[in-house]
């Protein structure tokens, strides 16, 4: 799916994707508090058009625009819906209103996947689990999320192995009606957790014979440090923040069917 | 039985795995692929049975083309076990297991058991009939996925690393089992790095290299060759390291079996009239 | 000074029906390379096992007998305290590497044991050299072969400093020419660092000529302790199933034959071609 390849970290060498990762992660959050204080179309238009130095600047532009294309078809299910039900509810009368209401939804959708786009596909795994321990995040649960990106290409590895092992077999996933479907996985799903759970097994194996809980206060091989860029980006998400609850108290934004 | 002309392969990333090999394999045959990890070995074995389709070029087995059948049609005829048994196993007991395939490929219910309880007797297996295969030994989970798939009675057996992790009696066991199948007119292909069990077997044997094949030939041969295995990163079987050092008394270098060694070396202290 | 001392020393598994090592009663010195070996099932990963703890901390079940590893009574210390002093590299490169990146994975150890950054550095980048693989810090485990995979765990293991390193079929998934770097590698190590070695393997043609302190365990009992060459010598090793490396076999056949090459049992065939080549005088 188009939409994940919008989220896989790409290894680039670029001042985003030096920022530290809890500094671009409050960014992320403020746009998305942005995005839900308002609702109509200018600001969401606004919020977007933000996005592109950061992505220009990234040199991810490839990638953002995929996720933009996977995320094109749940937008256009959220503007049909909401048209859809203002249509009914108002007695079959599809007012201008209600459809600029429906586009400002939208917007806010694709704001939010995209700004969450920008984060993932500029923070590496690493940095994110270093992030989440300095955070801090209980290590086991670091540990656990970067233990789970480590063995994900592994995994979907022994899966495709798997299910070249009982297609050797004569199993054929592609035939019969849906209930059969689902049952031809059972053999590729069974070996699939039998291997996961003896992976995990010897995984413990060598976390204990490597120290694990040997004391409390874990200390780190990296440690994520502040840069200029980082109080740059903090200082133009405090920014945004502040002029937007000023915005949104006192300055009055047209909608664009009262500009028409 | 085999024919791969000119085949070319590239996988989804768009890495060049085959770079056009050609091989015919016949009917009966014993080979041995051989080649450093990333050769190309397992991507090329899986055009045999049709996971794996070329880019470029073609392969015939039994005289169809792959391209223009399924996998488990090929599979009847092309059995391949793979390295790790544990990426097969998954039925409650042993004899579900065995079963799977062959009800797969639509044999009747009472050809099935039959089927089933000869794979068992032929691996010494049958008193593991109804255990979980889960709960066997690592070697006992090979035996049964090898069983799984002989049950259906392939007219070739191609083997992926089967000697990775086995102890001496293991492999010895498996030599017994390659002549078995021999015996029985198969055709047999070990995908392997271990030199001293090829030396053993003493198969043809095709070495593979970035995605093409550099040598071709009879064990003795090529397993002695030590510029070509420099070349692929094998390593000389034990008893041709020995002779390849003993070069100053004129002995022959490609000596691969043990019991040749003995001879050549006791008829030259003959001829030596040594004390 | 005994680094690694057991007396009788006998365990069961949870649920099992006899005991996976029984009366097991070895010393090895400081400094030894140890090689251990037997058929599949004699015990030898059990017994690596009670080297660190994970038998019986992790594993549970009943164990009997003495064991005590660097002065310390496993039983008595928790699994983290015997990692500073003993390491233990598994079989299976893959599953034993937890981090993204080369550096990350052999600095785990340090960081459970609360090192300090400074330190952790040093250490990490003196074992990335030690096992050759400085080039490779930054690589992430996925993308490396298991050769080098298995250097990175040894690597890990080592910026711990323990004393003893066991090593369970670390060759077992290998290329024989990445097991040899392997070997060369841990050999290098006891040599120069002094650490001592268990080695448990099948391939006694690549790694009998590293020790004089081989232990052949079947069905749970030690059968044979000693030197290679008299153990490798005899028909009962054979019988056991033991893989009698090709050098060592020829010699036998060639000395039933009536060909004596020389006093020395070979383990390599280094050594039975130079005996050869001395036997017939070309030497």
């Amino acid at each position: 799916m188009s939409i994940f390849d919008g989220l896989k970290f790409r290894k680039v060498s670029s001042p985003i994707h030096k920022l530290d990762p809890r500094v671009k992660f409050i960014y992320v959050l403020s746009i998305f508090t942005v995005a839900i204080i308002f609702y109509q179309v200018i600001p969401m238009l606004f919020l977007f058009v933000l996005q592109v130095p950061f992505v220009l600047l990234a040199r991810v532009q490839r990638q953002w625009l995929r996720s933009l294309r996977g995320a094109a078809f749940l937008a256009a299910v959220i503007f049909a819906v909401n048209v859809g039900t203002s249509y009914f509810y108002s007695g079959y009368k599809l007012a201008p209103p209600a459809v600029e209401n429906a586009v400002a939804l939208t917007l806010r959708f694709v704001v939010l996947v995209e700004s969450f786009s920008i984060f993932f596909l500029t923070t590496s795994p690493d940095d994110l689990g270093l992030a989440l321990e300095e955070s801090h995040v209980p290590y086991e649960f670091a540990f656990a999320f970067t233990t789970a990106v480590r063995f994900v290409p592994v995994l979907a590895e022994e899966a495709q192995t798997i299910m070249d092992a009982q297609k050797a077999r004569g199993l054929e996933l592609e035939k019969g009606g849906l209930m059969k479907r689902i049952r031809n996985y059972v053999p590729v799903l069974i070996p699939l957790i039998v291997s996961a759970i003896r992976r995990s097994l010897e995984l413990a194996e060598a976390m204990e014979s490597r120290a694990w809980g040997a004391t409390k206060r874990r200390t780190n091989l990296y440690a994520l440090k502040l840069h200029r860029g980082d109080y740059a980006l903090l200082a133009i998400t405090v920014g945004i923040l502040v002029a937007s609850v000023y915005v949104r108290l006192y300055v009055p934004i047209p909608t664009i069917v009262h500009l028409l | 039985m085999i024919e791969a002309k000119d085949v070319h392969f590239s996988y989804a990333n768009k890495v060049e795995a085959l770079k056009g090999v050609s091989l015919t394999i016949k009917d009966g045959e014993f080979l041995a692929i051989m080649g450093q990890n990333g050769a190309g070995k397992s991507t090329f074995v899986k055009q045999f049975n049709g996971l794996l389709k070329p880019t470029l070029g073609t392969v015939l087995v039994d005289g169809v083309e792959t391209t223009k059948t399924t996998v488990a049609a090929l599979s009847r005829n092309v059995g391949f076990v793979f390295q790790n048994p544990d990426h097969q196993l998954f039925s409650e007991t042993v004899e579900q297991e065995i079963a799977f395939a062959l009800k797969n490929f639509g044999f009747a219910s009472d050809v099935v058991e039959k089927r089933v309880t000869w794979a068992l007797e032929l691996l010494s297996l049958s008193q593991y009939r109804k255990t979980s295969p889960f709960l066997l030994s690592g070697g006992e989970r090979k035996r049964v996925a090898l069983a799984s798939v002989l049950a259906w009675n392939p007219q070739m057996l191609i083997l992926d690393e089967p000697t990775i992790g086995q102890d001496h009696e293991q492999k010895e066991k498996l030599t017994q089992f390659i002549n078995q199948m021999q015996a029985q007119s198969k055709t047999v292909v070990i995908v392997t790095h271990d030199v001293e069990f090829v030396a053993e077997c003493n198969p043809r044997v095709v070495l593979m290299k970035e995605g093409k094949i550099v040598a071709e030939g009879m064990g003795k041969d090529i397993l002695t060759d030590s510029q070509v295995l420099a070349e692929s990163s094998i390593v000389l079987p034990q008893i041709a390291q020995v002779f390849t050092e003993l070069s100053p008394l004129g002995f022959p270098r490609n000596v691969i079996d043990i019991y040749e060694a003995e001879k050549i070396i006791l008829n030259a202290r003959e001829s030596r009239r040594m004390p | 000074m005994a680094v690694i001392e057991t007396k009788n020393l006998t365990y069961t598994y949870p649920g099992a029906a006899k005991p996976s090592i029984a009366e097991v009663s070895i010393k090895i010195e400081k400094g030894e390379f140890v090689l251990i070996t037997g058929p599949s099932g004699c015990g030898k990963t059990t017994l690596c096992r009670c080297f660190n703890g994970l038998v019986p901390h992790f594993y549970q079940g009943d164990l009997k007998g003495e064991i005590k590893v660097a002065g310390e009574d496993v039983v008595k210390r928790h699994t983290y305290e015997m990692a500073k002093h003993v390491g233990l590299v598994f079989q299976n490169p893959e599953n034993q590497l937890f981090a993204l990146s080369v550096e990350k994975d052999v600095a785990f150890g340090l960081e459970n044991l609360g090192v300090p950054r400074a330190e952790i550095r040093k250490k990490v980048d003196w074992a990335l050299n030690q096992t050759g693989i400085s080039d490779l810090r930054e690589r992430s485990p996925h993308e490396i072969s298991g050769g080098q995979q298995q250097r990175v765990a040894i690597a890990s293991v080592l910026a711990m400093e323990p004393e003893v390193i066991v090593l369970d079929e670390p060759t077992s998934f290998l290329d024989p020419l990445s097991a040899q770097k392997i070997f060369d590698v841990i050999y290098d190590l006891n040599r120069t660092q002094g650490i001592t070695v268990v080695l448990v393997e099948h391939r006694l043609d690549l790694t009998a000529k590293y020790t004089n302190h081989l232990i052949v365990m079947q069905d749970g009992k030690v059968r044979f302790e000693g030197n290679p060459r008299e153990i490798l010598s005899t028909e009962e090793t054979r019988l056991i199933g033991v893989g009698i490396p090709k050098a060592t076999l020829l010699y036998q056949m060639l000395k039933k034959g009536g060909f004596d090459v020389g006093d020395n049992t070979p383990l390599s065939s280094e050594e039975l071609a130079n005996q050869l080549l001395e036997a017939f005088g070309a030497k």
